[in-house]
């Protein structure tokens, strides 16, 4: 065998200098669905019925058949899923170029905000100071929040619904437009339920990230999970949605390919270091100083 | 007197729990009538259009004048009783295992002169009695002799509770407690002095007006169910299927469309999915165990009570696919009462009008107001009948039905132009 690419990429993962992160909730019954009035067209949540179990109904095998929506559990918004993006080329989950499935990552920590306001919307300003810390961001990659969303285990928390509606965080029209424009990104993951704030129909326009990324050809992720064990930079997300004919979206695994922080250039090392046991202890000391 | 029930003891775990046995099931098709009227809480005997003769037992021809023009008449039961006897043996399983048993005759002041379970508080003959008819406990109808007037913890009385399904004492399941029924529901059987009553909800996250108040009440127990979910169904009736004497099916997927008024099949099928296959699914998880506790002592396995729509009877055009899936939930309750009734376990069907909610808020009145619906399945379930038609929109289809099922197609299709 040559030494190519992906041998190197093949021995660094046997031996651990990179590291797979799995970003993806377990899809199950109690898992949450978007919540839309109820006499609205709704999507389904995950459903599984049991075939046989080693039993009369199939005696040495054990199956399910389940359903869900397209957007059930962590999944992916392809560009015709918005009205926006309802006559752009290559735009189903069945046409987008296979080459846009991995990509890169830039992940946004906005855990102390969200902590501090559900409501809380991402900005150019935010944006800006980001790439202060971390350079500008590169066209192609995937733009993903990380708010702790995904550690609510509570669907109540998880939702957060109440009289106005839900309260989650998002990105604001503006900031979305930079990201589509002017940093021309694939795409904006979420670990909340949708790409959008949880209020974002009262924004102008309404769903604005929904409506600009897929207005432009670009995708979302949803429900993700476990954005905490990744860098700001440097990581390779994986995110290949089933091949459904004239699909809006589906469910999927999406996996995080991560350097070890031995393998990052040491000035970078301390923004990006990742395992949670020394995130836990850096931020234990830091609460004892 | 009847002396006022009290809570049963602990079930002590070392004797076998009994399997149910039944009264005398058989009945010829013409004495089936009387049955047909007691399960909707009716006394009803056979008068003769000829000769206007009040006969009992039924025949197939007038036994004054042999007239086969014989009508089937609500009787108000009102009589004398004649006679008493103690009975002390039997060779019917059912009765052996409840002696002693105390039978009256009483000639009804319409004619006939009869034999009927005699309730303890009767005073010795001869006494003025009010008779009914009630389903027994393999579902046939048989005739109960109650005091003229109302006595104290009437009730209670042991011959009279093994032809209810009082749910004092009792642990009941309600489905879906989160809806203005389900919460009033909830509330009426702990007035009605259940032991414990578990409140399901499904989709957590969606809060309703009133329901975080039922947590504060000691006999309430909530528990999270979603009959669209198999396994959760499955996990719940391992939890608590064991133990549940009553369980009422709250659980109501509604939507307002017909055919044409709206695109797809999803609305049809979330209904479907509910209304039915979550019904189907709650059959096949709770059934099996409230079969094997019909005989578990004072507090046993009694009553399935399915909460259905009069639309099940005739479609409701404007309310089309919601009225299908009530249907085929009629058909699978009839199914469900062939398995359970082989056991005395009693399947209730409760068939209201429009009921008071969001989803009839476009329909003119009367609609039945939760109160009353949850009221109307507390009496169905201390009285002997089997199918409920709670309220006057009910009353009137049902009657309609009866009397041409074509005609009142043809009136409800016109209602919806």
């Amino acid at each position: 065998m040559t030494d190519s690419v992906l041998t190197q990429l093949v021995a660094d993962l046997l031996a651990q200098r990179i590291r797979i992160v799995d970003l993806t909730q377990t899809l199950s019954p109690e898992f949450p669905q978007i919540v839309l009035p109820p006499e609205m067209g709704q999507a389904w949540p995950f459903r599984i019925e049991e075939t046989s179990r080693y039993d009369e109904r199939g005696p040495a095998w054990y199956w399910n058949n389940f359903s869900c929506s397209e957007h059930t559990g962590t999944h992916f918004d392809a560009p015709i899923h918005w009205i926006s993006g309802m006559h752009l080329p290559n735009a189903s989950t069945d046409t987008i170029p296979p080459a846009h499935f991995i990509a890169p990552a830039c992940v946004l920590d906005c855990s102390r905000e969200a902590a501090a306001d559900a409501d809380f919307l991402l900005t150019i300003d935010f944006l800006r100071n980001w790439e202060k810390q971390h350079g500008r961001i590169p066209p192609g990659a995937w733009i993903l929040m990380r708010t702790d969303w995904s550690k609510r285990t509570d669907p109540v928390a998880y939702q957060n619904l109440d009289e106005t509606g839900q309260h989650t965080p998002g990105p604001d029209p503006a900031a979305v437009r930079f990201l589509v424009d002017e940093r021309r990104v694939l795409g904006f993951g979420s670990e909340a339920i949708g790409t959008d704030a949880g209020q974002a129909i009262h924004l102008k326009p309404p769903y604005p990230c929904h409506y600009y990324m897929h207005g432009s050809g670009r995708y979302g992720l949803q429900c993700l999970t476990n954005l905490d064990l990744l860098p700001a930079t440097g990581s390779v997300v994986i995110a290949a949605p089933l091949k459904i004919k004239q699909g809006s979206g589906s469910p999927l695994r999406v996996l995080a390919l991560v350097p070890t922080p031995s393998d990052v250039p040491a000035h970078r090392r301390k923004r990006i270091g990742t395992r949670p046991a020394k995130i836990a202890k850096r931020r234990a000391a830091k609460k004892r100083l | 007197m009847t002396s006022p029930l009290v809570r049963p003891p602990r079930k002590n775990p070392i004797p076998r729990t009994r399997v149910a046995s039944l009264p005398p099931g058989m009945r010829s098709r013409v004495a089936l009538g009387l049955t047909a009227a007691a399960a909707l809480g009716r006394f009803e005997l056979q008068v003769c259009r000829d000769c206007g003769r009040v006969q009992y037992p039924p025949r197939e021809a007038c036994c004054a004048c042999l007239s086969r023009r014989l009508d089937w008449r609500v009787q108000d039961g009102a009589g004398e009783l004649l006679s008493e006897t103690m009975l002390r043996h039997s060779f019917e399983l059912f009765f052996r295992e409840r002696m002693p048993w105390r039978l009256g005759m009483i000639r009804l002041d319409c004619g006939p002169v009869l034999v009927a379970h005699l309730h303890g508080d009767c005073s010795p003959a001869p006494a003025r009695v009010r008779v009914r008819a009630s389903l027994d406990r393999a579902g046939q109808a048989v005739l109960i002799a109650i005091p003229e007037k109302d006595t104290p913890n009437m009730a209670d009385d042991r011959q009279l509770r093994e032809m209810t399904c009082d749910p004092k004492f009792r642990k009941v399941l309600v489905t879906d407690a989160k809806t203005a029924l389900g919460q009033a529901l909830v509330d009426a059987l702990v007035a009605a002095g259940a032991d414990l009553v578990w409140a399901g909800c499904a989709e957590p996250w969606k809060k309703s007006p009133g329901f975080e108040r039922l947590a504060s009440i000691p006999q309430i127990s909530l528990l999270t169910l979603d009959l669209t979910d198999s396994r959760a169904v499955r996990d719940i009736a391992g939890e608590i299927g064991g133990r549940v004497d009553i369980l009422i099916n709250t659980a109501d997927y509604h939507r307002n469309f017909g055919i044409a008024a709206r695109n797809g099949i999803e609305v049809a099928r979330a209904e479907m999915d509910m209304n039915y296959f979550g019904f189907l699914r709650l059959a096949q998880e709770f059934a099996p165990a409230m079969r094997a506790r019909a005989a578990d002592g004072q507090s046993s396995a009694v009553a399935w009570v399915n909460l259905l729509s009069i639309f099940a009877l005739s479609s409701f055009p404007p309310h089309g696919t919601y009225s299908a899936s009530k249907a085929a939930a009629l058909s699978l309750a009839q199914c469900l009462r062939a398995e359970l009734g082989s056991a005395g376990v009693r399947v209730i069907n409760v068939f209201p009008g429009p009921i008071d909610d969001e989803w009839n808020q476009a329909l003119l009145p009367p609609k039945i107001a939760p109160g009353r619906l949850a009221a109307a399945i507390i009496d169905a379930l201390r009285s002997g009948a089997e199918d409920v038609y709670p309220g006057e929109v009910a009353e009137d289809w049902l009657a309609r039905w009866r009397d041409n099922p074509k005609a009142l197609e043809r009136e409800l299709a016109s209602a919806s132009r």
